[in-house]
């Protein structure tokens, strides 16, 4: 697992209080982690914040699961 | 009973008659309370009367840069903002006919729309905590309307609506939004009224008399308090029973 992956599963497991089991690629925020839509924003927020990008509203909502962060985060920070 | 030691209020507005009275009463209740204010004196005699557990930052709330850096600058001063009264208003009063725009924008951007930049510069540290409390002043009028007023019943009925939107927003997270309703407030302004005039004010208030700035501060405290954790996106009227919804 990337270092990106890493903190982006750290953030999600402190921030939604699951297992870091559960904190897989095809996780869903929604759907599997039982985050809500003002979850949502504070986890777009929160890796805002780690990884010091600005992550776009248009962006932010095709940010559907823990993989599709990651991939957004690895594309736009260095 | 609404004990409030440990917890950070930012009043903004503090120089003011019911700023300040709102400031003392969160203060007595043990806060350590932030005032915030355009004129300076006014806010180091508060300070200094009130004695420990006081900040005093000046901000010209019409100016967004200022009102950006003002909830940060609390927090390097005294930590998160547990409470955040937005008590800030102005008027610029005329009939409708004559209003200019520069008017009506300014009333709206510094009593709602600085309203809502504080509330949302202090709502995320309170989502974090999974507690807060943001309390916004607004008025009788902006529930009855006022001739001359279109600007200020606007963002006051604005600010009542914010306060809805917000409190459902925020409500699982243990953050609390209310709104606070004043009727006729003694201050500087009703005591420049004449004997005829105060009758006829008086004549619409079954309570017969004027409200004061701590009749306003309890109803602030009430609902700062842990005591009202279950009291979100209302509006509490106090007005001697001047209007009653």
């Amino acid at each position: 697992m990337s270092d990106i992956a890493e903190r982006v599963k750290k953030i999600v497991v402190e921030h939604l209080g699951v297992e870091p089991e559960k904190v897989t690629e095809n996780a869903s925020f929604i759907d599997d982690l039982g985050a809500d839509s003002l979850d949502t924003v504070e986890l777009v927020m929160a890796f805002e914040e780690e990884f010091a990008v600005e992550i776009p509203d248009d962006a932010a909502e095709t940010i559907l699961t823990v993989g599709d962060a990651v991939k957004f985060l690895e594309k736009n920070t260095q | 009973m609404f004990d409030l030691t440990g917890k950070t209020a930012l009043v903004t507005g503090a120089s003011g008659g019911i700023g300040g009275a709102i400031a003392r009463a969160l203060h007595a209740q043990g806060a350590t309370v932030a005032l915030s204010g355009t004129r300076r004196e006014a806010l180091d005699a508060l300070a200094s009367d009130l004695g420990e557990r006081t900040h005093v930052l000046t901000a010209d709330l019409s100016d967004r840069d200022s009102v950006e850096h003002l909830v940060p600058a609390l927090e390097e001063a005294a930590g998160q903002v547990d409470i955040l009264v937005n008590n800030a208003g102005i008027t610029r009063d005329m009939l409708a006919l004559r209003m200019k725009d520069e008017d009506w924008d300014a009333v709206i951007e510094v009593n709602l729309s600085t309203a809502f930049r504080l509330s949302r510069a202090c709502l995320r540290t309170m989502m974090r905590k999974r507690s807060g409390r943001i309390i916004n002043i607004t008025s009788i009028v902006g529930v009855t309307g006022n001739a001359g007023q279109a600007n200020y019943a606007a963002a006051k009925a604005g600010m009542i609506g914010m306060t809805k939107a917000l409190a459902k927003e925020v409500a699982s997270r243990g953050v609390t939004v209310n709104a606070v309703a004043p009727g006729f407030i003694e201050s500087p302004m009703t005591d420049a009224l004449n004997d005829s005039q105060k009758a006829s004010i008086l004549s619409a208030v079954p309570a017969g008399a004027l409200g004061t700035g701590a009749d306003i501060a309890a109803g602030v405290v009430y609902l700062a308090s842990d005591e009202a954790s279950y009291v979100t996106g209302q509006t509490l009227h106090i007005n001697g029973g001047m209007v009653m919804v």
